[in-house]
């Protein structure tokens, strides 16, 4: 039952390896496998992944998966469609929304079936908490609805479809770095014929011909410096994407996890203040009572954070520089801590040297999940304009945007997403591949690959890659974070100007073949100034302030103009400079089905 | 940090910045197509007692030497790349803090041991997820679950493989496994874990299969209780007891 890691190959021609597959996915977290193993038995599939598949990011998501299963209180999949369109401060695209919820439930039963080890009630059943925004009856309370194993959800997700992988014997290409899709022209159609990657143990090029390609390539929050997200988090799916010429959608709204640990950006889990966790300011006050009477520190995310930007603001925050709350454990007990919160009192203990059983924990918010990526519709089909499908591309996950989490996700949509939208990616893929023959490959596929790489290996600047970087998320983190003006905005936007003209002259130092990191980072460095640029120009254009997208200089929601997804377009000139000599934006309406836009008070 | 505490209002103390201090890392290259055999080079770094190996690795990378090569990804210890040996002791680069090494002397960094070095602090893990792989490390059940619904499992089922769930394949015990270093066809501590969680896992019944697996000659036989892997694990798992488990297990012919 074991596969062997040696891979069928059709041949080499000119240095560069080529592999036929039906199925090509890149991408090995949660949404990666949970396609392949809805592809991997019907079809010929590959996945491609820049990492072990277990060291991905699905792994470090903590506090739960949401699915209205009613197994603690009562429940139902309406009201977790309602909190979820609210939550994302009605840019949530009703009818995909309404599917997540629905198939929240069967999505958490096939991964208990397969093996999840989900903490239990006292019947035996799957345990639920509580979590922020996630509320009984249209917000009359909060309810439990997150399904959850500890505050190791994640990595109990990403284990366990790993294990099924293992199971049906899917083809891993581990340490694969995705640089390229290629797309063919087919009777004045565009299509994806396949995927170039560079096989970082060897520096070789591989090319994937595949009938299907599925994205589901993670996030980008290395574009902030203070993030929760992985060093590898370099938006390189979603950037690949942008150079084809494809469109993101809502790249605005990136979501600020309210509970970093201070000065650090590691993530403590929402789940904290599901099981009763506090936030106080520096005098030990309450604050959220003041700002979300209602539900209070289990406001949505956004609110919250921007409640803890402004005490601290106002002069509130604690410490000996005042800049950071509280999040105060302490009323919990040493036993709902270590069976419940174990990974995060550890993290507390460890990085801070700060026990929670016995002292509030620093904390601030920290860059941590886009709301906006690759537009899809409900098939996770990738989208070419508002509505115009690309055949035999998808996309799923963080780099997706189809949209479910509208300008604000919910915790524990997040792990939904993945399997929910990650199934039908690779469902639809199955059928999809069965009705058509393989696209033909241009003539030299890796050429445009290979000559990324050369001139980058090649190139002897005085520019160093570490140096730019700081310098972008350094500024994101002060221009691009959870209060933005058009000022600050406008300052980005030329600073990012300038770091793509120095990106020109960086030079790396390894120049060897085998595992050479330095060069990796180089072309991710690539990655992250361009989606940068599309977050801040998007920002700058969308003149409201609506769920993670809070302009100090426009406050209110507007939905007369606003309340539509912003569709962001590479044209022109990709080399050049400056922002607006390369992207068009466009909008795209939001579909509402059950739900009229309301006042969003907690 | 000094002890947070939740009093009113305090004006805030004039409190000096920590100062960094010059630490010393002697680190264990090797770069297969220059080098012959590995080398150790130095590395002074400016550190605050709060950083981390991991961001020691990072300074050198990204300030001295771009060509040192390691696997790093979460920084925070849950995705398991940055297993390697610090001074001797098999560890997570990102969760090994410099105020907890004695800095009076260098630190010493070089690869795990007993896997094939690739280069650097980066061995080959194929060996290592051959072993997991090997032992059906997933579900397996003859009876189907009510359509729709989740198997039924009490707290205390659950608590019993608890521990093993744990892991995060880093293979920082089977790496610093005498046995595992002078035999690399034994399982290895991570793989016997991993068969551990299903074992004892209520909801599967294919336990027998796995005991027939590690009563194999490579299988758990060869553990010297040497505990190396119990003070290795960055997750805290009792992996030595989890062998024993299975041990005792092998001899009953079940769970």
């Amino acid at each position: 039952m074991s596969p062997s890691a040696i891979h069928e190959e059709t041949s080499v021609v000119d240095g560069v390896h080529y592999h036929q597959y039906d199925i090509v996915i890149v991408g090995a977290g949660g949404a990666g496998m949970r396609a392949a193993i809805e592809a991997g038995p019907g079809a010929k599939t590959a996945v491609i992944s820049k990492l072990y598949p277990t060291r991905s990011h699905t792994g470090a998501a903590q506090g739960g998966m949401a699915a209205a299963l009613a197994n603690v209180e009562e429940d139902s999949w309406e009201w977790h469609t309602f909190d979820t369109v609210k939550g994302g401060d009605y840019l949530v695209d009703q009818d995909a929304a309404e599917i997540l919820a629905k198939e929240a439930i069967d999505a958490v039963i096939d991964l208990e079936n397969m093996g999840l080890p989900f903490n239990r009630t006292p019947e035996g059943k799957i345990d639920q908490r509580r979590f922020g925004g996630h509320t009984r009856d249209h917000g009359k309370a909060p309810v439990r609805r997150a399904c959850y194993a500890a505050d190791r959800t994640g990595h109990m997700i990403l284990q366990t479809l790993y294990q099924n992988c293992v199971k049906h014997g899917i083809e891993f290409y581990n340490e694969y770095y995705a640089l390229d899709l290629v797309m063919t022209e087919v009777d004045g159609v565009d299509k994806p014929s396949g995927v170039v990657a560079y096989d970082l143990a060897t520096g070789e090029l591989h090319v994937f011909q595949a009938k299907a390609v599925i994205f589901a390539t993670g996030g980008f929050g290395k574009i902030y410096k203070t993030t929760s997200n992985a060093h590898t988090l370099t938006g390189d799916g979603v950037g690949i994407i942008w150079r084809k010429g494809l469109p993101l959608e809502d790249m605005e709204f990136f979501q600020f996890h309210p509970t970093g640990l201070a000065g650090l950006g590691i993530l403590l889990t929402e789940g904290a203040r599901g099981e009763g966790a506090i936030l106080r300011n520096a005098s030990g006050e309450r604050f959220m009572e003041r700002y979300a009477p209602t539900i209070k520190d289990l406001a949505p995310r956004d609110i919250v954070a921007r409640c803890m930007v402004k005490e601290v603001a106002e002069g509130r925050g604690a410490g000996p520089h005042k800049d950071y709350v509280y999040l105060d454990c302490t009323h919990l007990g040493a036993e709902v801590l270590e069976t419940k919160l174990p990974d995060i009192t550890e993290f507390a203990r460890t990085y801070l040297g700060v026990d929670p059983v016995y002292e509030p924990v620093p904390v601030m918010p920290t860059a941590h999940y886009a709301m906006g990526g690759i537009p899809t519709n409900n098939d996770a089909e990738v989208l070419s304009d508002n509505d115009t499908v690309v055949p035999g591309l998808y996309a799923a996950g963080e780099c997706a945007c189809v949209s479910v989490h509208g300008s604000n996700r919910l915790g524990t949509n997040s792990l939904l997403d993945i399997n929910v939208f990650g199934k039908r990616a690779g469902r639809n893929a199955v059928e999809y591949v069965k009705t058509v023959d393989f696209t033909p490959l241009p003539e030299n596929p890796a050429s445009f690959v290979t000559g990324l790489l050369d001139t980058m290996r090649g190139s002897n600047g005085t520019e160093r890659v570490a140096a730019l970087r700081k310098e972008l998320q350094d500024e994101m983190d002060k221009g691009a974070q959870v209060f933005r003006t058009d000022e600050t905005l406008a300052h980005v936007t030329n600073v990012i100007a300038g770091l793509r003209e120095r990106y020109r002259n960086v030079a790396v130092q390894d120049k060897g073949k085998r595992f050479n990191t330095d060069l990796l980072e180089a072309i991710e460095l690539g990655f992250l100034l361009d989606l940068a640029e599309v977050v801040v120009f998007s920002a700058r254009n969308r003149k409201e302030s609506r769920g993670g997208h809070m302009r100090e200089d426009y406050p209110d929601r507007d939905d007369a103009n606003y309340m539509q997804h912003t569709m962001a377009y590479l044209t022109g000139d990709a080399h050049s400079s400056h922002a607006e000599d390369h992207i068009k934006l466009d909008w795209k309406p939001v579909r509402v089905t059950r739900y009229q836009p309301m006042e969003r008070k907690y | 940090m000094s002890t947070a505490t939740l009093e009113a209002d305090a004006p805030a103390p004039e409190i000096e910045a920590p100062k960094p201090f010059t630490v010393t890392f002697i680190i264990r290259r090797f770069d297969p197509d220059t080098d012959a055999e590995a080398r150790w080079q130095d590395f002074d770094v400016e550190m605050y007692a709060t950083d981390r190996i991991l961001d020691a690795l990072h300074k050198i990378k990204w300030e001295q030497d771009g060509s040192l090569t390691f696997r790093r990804s979460c920084a925070h210890g849950v995705c398991g790349s940055d297993a390697m040996r610090i001074n001797g002791r098999n560890r997570l680069a990102c969760k090994t803090l410099i105020k907890d090494l004695d800095i009076t002397k260098p630190i010493y960094i070089e690869a795990i041991k007993g896997l094939p070095l690739e280069k650097d602090l980066i061995v080959d893990m194929e060996p290592f997820f051959q072993s997991f792989r090997e032992v059906q490390p997933f579900l397996q059940s003859a009876t189907a679950p009510e359509p729709g619904k989740e198997r039924v499992q009490s707290v205390a089922q659950r608590a019993i493989f608890d521990d093993t769930t744990k892991c995060i394949l880093c293979a920082a015990c089977t790496s610093s496994c005498p046995v595992f270093w002078t035999d690399g066809q034994y399982f290895g501590p991570a793989a016997i874990v991993n068969a551990h969680r299903f074992i004892f896992d209520s909801r599967d019944d294919q336990a027998k299969v796995r005991l027939d697996i590690l009563n194999d000659q490579e299988g758990v036989w060869r553990c010297r209780t040497t505990f190396n892997c119990t003070e290795a694990c960055p997750r805290g798992i009792e992996v030595t007891k989890a062998i024993a488990e299975v041990k005792q297990a092998v001899m009953r012919g079940r769970a």
